[in-house]
């Protein structure tokens, strides 16, 4: 049921607004609202019912383990919340004065401090609002980089196959071409085919290490090598930070720029979808580049830097300069862990995946690269089970719902066929692994036995499968006045 | 170990059916030389006790300022309600609703608010959010590019009246990609934009866009429907830059000018979202139905389940870059789904009429403010003209140091608009918003009149 279903004209949450109403004298009236907006009339309890209800609804990292590749779905510390939901941190404008923001840019400014340290990077910008956008920053800071030096020949960017989307997406909002690199037998970048690939056109590369298919990409300082030596930079998409944090530094394995996702590895809320919050480093020869805002300290005192300060930057990618109070999430995070809790964070990760990939593989199921190590993640392709029972890995995703688990990442990346790509993070026990291995056999047991009750799953969400199909093709993106009851009926 | 759960018996039984010997050991396909030993320049690890104290003292740091500074972020009164629900665990912790079945709940919070900013803008469909205004009307400029059929234009005409941060935001996004943004004056007398300065501005080229804020950055109304109108006519799109608090107020973009603004874009931050130096916000992006194809960023839409049962999911993703790679309208990935939570529950605690007593009581405390300003020598409108709920007046000294001297005394009195006009002079943006009492205002202007009589 809609909220709007619940609304009834005249019932008012009263005590949220104003108890006046001014007479507006001033507005000419035919700059004046014809019409009240259609928003929905309910009491207060109304509302919080309502939406208590739809959160329940949802499967979340509190409520239910959610083992999806990629995505980095650990525990959100309570504590990284209330903290930065302090009312001196709430209640800052953003244009307030620096006299004004000290505490904050004092947090802000360790954290850079402390991701410099972690990547082995140069300079960092907090500026990115996600990883989309520090994506998009780093191309930029690469376009930048080799427009300051005259060298207009550079248009494209190398993109292994295995890549997020929002790789090729990113380079070609910077204005470059995206040209794909394959992917080895072996889960590693095809370097004969990297090496054929780079010339004077090569503007960078951008790669994700561990990559998409959830192996370390063993031959990385060659890979390195070949994209300097044809004078590219190297771009690195920190999605996969977490299973090498603390133990090995992008920086060190000669990454230019990288971009890391807070709301992954330093643990920020994905809330839904966001808000994320996307920090960008880079070495030496990028920093005049960097996105701003940026905090300096000169021992006394916090101060923005901003275009002023640094006229080569590529610029504000919103407004007030980022998400700080993500920011504060992840800087709260990053001081509970301290120097000894960031390396633990990847070796947990580690071991979790190595030995959920184990139990599976232990349990009949085929590993996309068995003879590799797990990084913090791994592949598991349903192939067989497809081909077997008619099954797909969707079906599996789908059943798993109902035995209280979210689905792993399914169908990503897409050069292994039926795959789930499986991380479970360093926050989950040993008993919730087990859990997930013995609803994966018993999975497999219905697909053999009763195939329907798969295929059909799920069977205990609020809703069954839904009509893609039709919602792409009928769209309904907004409620009308009149229309609820037709379909609500 | 924080947020680790294992014991040694779980390392040891763990790595037994892994067949390592060490933790270490699952890293051996890293090259040695890569890793990296201690990293000292990070300090050691903090108790929840420990950091709470740290934080605590560094958030009284920042001090609790009576606030006049709007400018693109406004203090409303946010109910209790709203982050009470927002932070629950089911909404704070789960992640992008790709799985619809285990994510009702965010999916329809996300038609919900859809449904809402529809009606808000008077437009037929809204995404589900981008980072926030500015760069929501990035994404709304390169929309404009690709959705407007009648022409290959890439220019943007872009009012120098509009917001400065939104036309910093929106050059870094799109200037990679051969859009010309063409800058257009505002009048000195009214700080409005009129068809003769556009014209100016442009001569008779080919125009992809022309962007209307409303109210405008000097919180001036535009002549939203003859400047709709003039672009409709010259086969450019219209691309509108509301306030949602306005908007309860304001014709909405949908029913201006003959036809109507073809997208709408804004910062949602005034609909529950705490200032929080300038995030995490949420932009919101609204389009008239013939462009939905060509909107970025995520779309709830309400569809069948296999039983015929209503339900939701994420649709037109063939337009994403998860799908589309490289041909994407966007590399978006995320939108501000905890943001637009709240967005939502704000916006229905408060209806319709609680929308527009907010923004009837923004416009009046602005309107006593800049009285009980103006009564002192020397500071007086810059622009004729009414406002929504800001306002720039000329003060006597530099603002800057006025400004300075108000913020000793803990009062923000606005945004000094020397660095991006300086031809303005001696100038300052205001705004009272309805959380600001008659005492606060008051004490402004004594404020400001003491530290002028005595320089």
């Amino acid at each position: 049921m809609l909220i709007y279903d619940q609304s009834r004209p005249g019932r008012r949450a009263s005590a949220q607004a104003p108890l006046t109403q001014p007479e507006i004298t001033e507005i000419p009236a035919g700059l004046r609202r014809r019409s009240r907006p259609a928003l929905p009339e309910v009491s207060e309890m109304q509302a919080v019912r309502h939406y208590t209800r739809l959160s329940q609804k949802n499967f979340s990292i509190d409520t239910h383990f959610y083992p999806l590749g990629s995505c980095t779905m650990k525990y959100n510390p309570r504590a990284c919340n209330s903290l930065a939901m302090l009312p001196g941190f709430l209640g800052r404008h953003p244009l307030a004065p620096d006299t004004h923001g000290q505490g904050v840019m004092a947090c802000l400014h360790d954290l850079q401090e402390i991701l410099k340290a972690v990547t082995g990077m140069h300079a960092v910008s907090l500026a990115p609002s996600a990883g989309a956008q520090g994506e998009f920053a780093g191309v930029a800071m690469i376009r930048a980089y080799h427009k300051a030096r005259g060298d207009h020949a550079r248009t494209e960017i190398l993109v292994p196959d295995a890549a997020h989307g929002t790789n090729p997406a990113s380079a070609v909002m910077c204005g470059f071409k995206a040209r794909e690199i394959p992917t080895g037998s072996d889960g590693d970048v095809d370097l004969d085919a990297l090496k054929a690939a780079v010339g004077p056109q090569t503007a960078g590369i951008m790669l994700t290490n561990p990559s998409t298919v959830g192996v370390f990409d063993r031959n990385i300082q060659a890979i390195a090598r070949t994209v300097h030596d044809a004078g590219g930079l190297l771009y690195y998409d920190g999605a996969n930070l977490n299973a090498i944090l603390g133990k090995v530094r992008p920086g060190d394995m000669g990454f230019d720029v990288i971009h890391m996702n807070l709301h992954k590895t330093f643990s920020t809320p994905h809330g839904g979808g966001g808000p994320g919050a996307g920090p960008v480093g880079v070495s030496p020869r990028l920093e005049p580049f960097l996105p701003v805002p940026l905090v300096t300290f000169d021992g006394d005192a916090y101060h923005w830097q901003t275009e002023r300060e640094r006229p080569d930057s590529i610029g504000w990618l919103t407004a007030f300069g980022g998400n700080m109070g993500i920011l504060l999430r992840a800087y709260v995070y990053a001081r509970m862990l301290g120097r000894e809790g960031m390396g633990r964070v990847a070796d947990f990760a580690t071991l979790n995946a190595n030995y959920l990939m184990a139990r599976l593989r232990e349990a009949g199921f085929e590993a996309a690269y068995p003879e590799r190590r797990a990084s913090h993640e791994f592949i598991v392709t349903l192939k067989p089970e497809s081909r077997q029972f008619g099954v797909n890995a969707m079906d599996f995703a789908k059943r798993l719902l109902d035995y209280g688990y979210h689905a792993p990442t399914t169908y990503f990346p897409l050069l292994v066929p039926e795959c789930l790509l499986i991380e479970p993070t360093e926050t989950e026990s040993k008993e919730d692994l087990d859990g997930f291995v013995e609803a994966m056999i018993a999975i497999r047991r219905e697909a053999q036995e009763t195939p329907d009750l798969v295929k059909g799953a799920p069977h205990s969400m609020p809703v069954r499968r839904l009509d893609d199909v039709r919602a792409a093709r009928q769209l309904d993106l907004a409620w009308r006045p009149g229309t609820s009851e037709d379909i609500n009926g | 170990m924080p947020f680790v759960p294992h014991t040694s018996e779980d390392i040891a039984s763990m790595l037994e059916a892994i067949g390592a010997d060490s933790i270490e050991a699952l890293f051996n396909e890293i090259p040695a030389e890569l890793q990296v030993g201690e990293l000292a320049d990070i300090p050691t690890g903090m108790s929840e006790m420990e950091i709470a104290a740290l934080m605590q003292s560094r958030a009284r740091a920042d001090g609790q300022p009576i606030c006049f500074i709007g400018a693109g972020a406004y203090d409303h009164h946010i109910p209790a309600a709203v982050w009470q629900i927002a932070t629950r665990g089911e909404f704070y912790s789960a992640y992008t609703p790709y799985q619809a079945e285990a994510s009702q709940g965010t999916l329809q919070v996300l038609y919900e608010f859809q449904s809402m900013m529809s009606a808000l803008t008077g437009l037929d469909a809204s995404n589900a959010s981008l980072y926030d205004g500015a760069s929501a009307l990035a994404e709304a400029v390169l929309m404009a590019v690709r959705a407007n059929r009648k022409n290959k234009s890439t220019r943007i005409l872009m009012p120098k009246a509009l917001h400065p941060a939104y036309r910093r935001t929106v050059r870094s996004i799109v200037e990679n990609q051969d859009i010309e943004l063409i800058e257009v004056d505002f009048d000195p007398k009214s700080g409005q934009t009129p068809i003769a300065c556009i014209e100016a501005a442009v001569g008779d080229a080919d125009l992809a866009a022309l962007v209307v804020a409303q109210p405008n950055f000097f919180g001036a109304f535009e002549d939203v429907d003859a400047l709709t109108d003039w672009a409709h006519a010259r086969n450019a799109l219209v691309i509108g830059v509301v306030n949602p608090i306005a908007l309860a107020l304001l014709s909405p973009p949908g029913d201006w000018g003959a036809k109507g603004a073809d997208i709408a874009c804004g910062e949602a931050q005034p609909l529950g979202m705490p200032l929080s130096s300038g995030g995490p916000y949420a932009g919101f992006l609204c389009c008239r139905q013939e462009h939905v194809r060509q909107l970025p960023g995520r779309i709830a839409g309400r569809t069948l389940d296999l039983d015929g049962k209503p339900g939701f999911t994420l649709t037109l993703q063939a337009r994403e870059q998860h799908i589309r790679r490289a041909k994407a309208t966007s590399n978006i990935c995320t939108n501000q789904g905890l943001l637009v939570t709240a967005a939502t529950i704000h916006m229905t605690l408060l209806g319709a009429e609680g929308l527009e007593r907010v923004a009837a009581n923004c416009h009046a405390n602005t309107r006593t403010l800049v009285e009980m300003l103006c009564e002192i020598p020397g500071v007086e409108p810059l622009f004729e003209g009414a406002v929504f709920h800001e306002r720039v007046l000329r003060l006597p000294a530099p603002a800057a140091d006025l400004l300075r001297s108000l913020a000793e005394h803990d009062l923000l009195g606005g945004l000094d608009l020397n660095a991006d006009y300086p031809e303005l002079g001696s100038a300052i943006l205001v705004c009272a918003t309805e959380t600001r009492t008659q005492d606060e205002m008051r004490r402004y202007a004594d404020t400001l009149a003491q530290i002028l009589a005595t320089r």
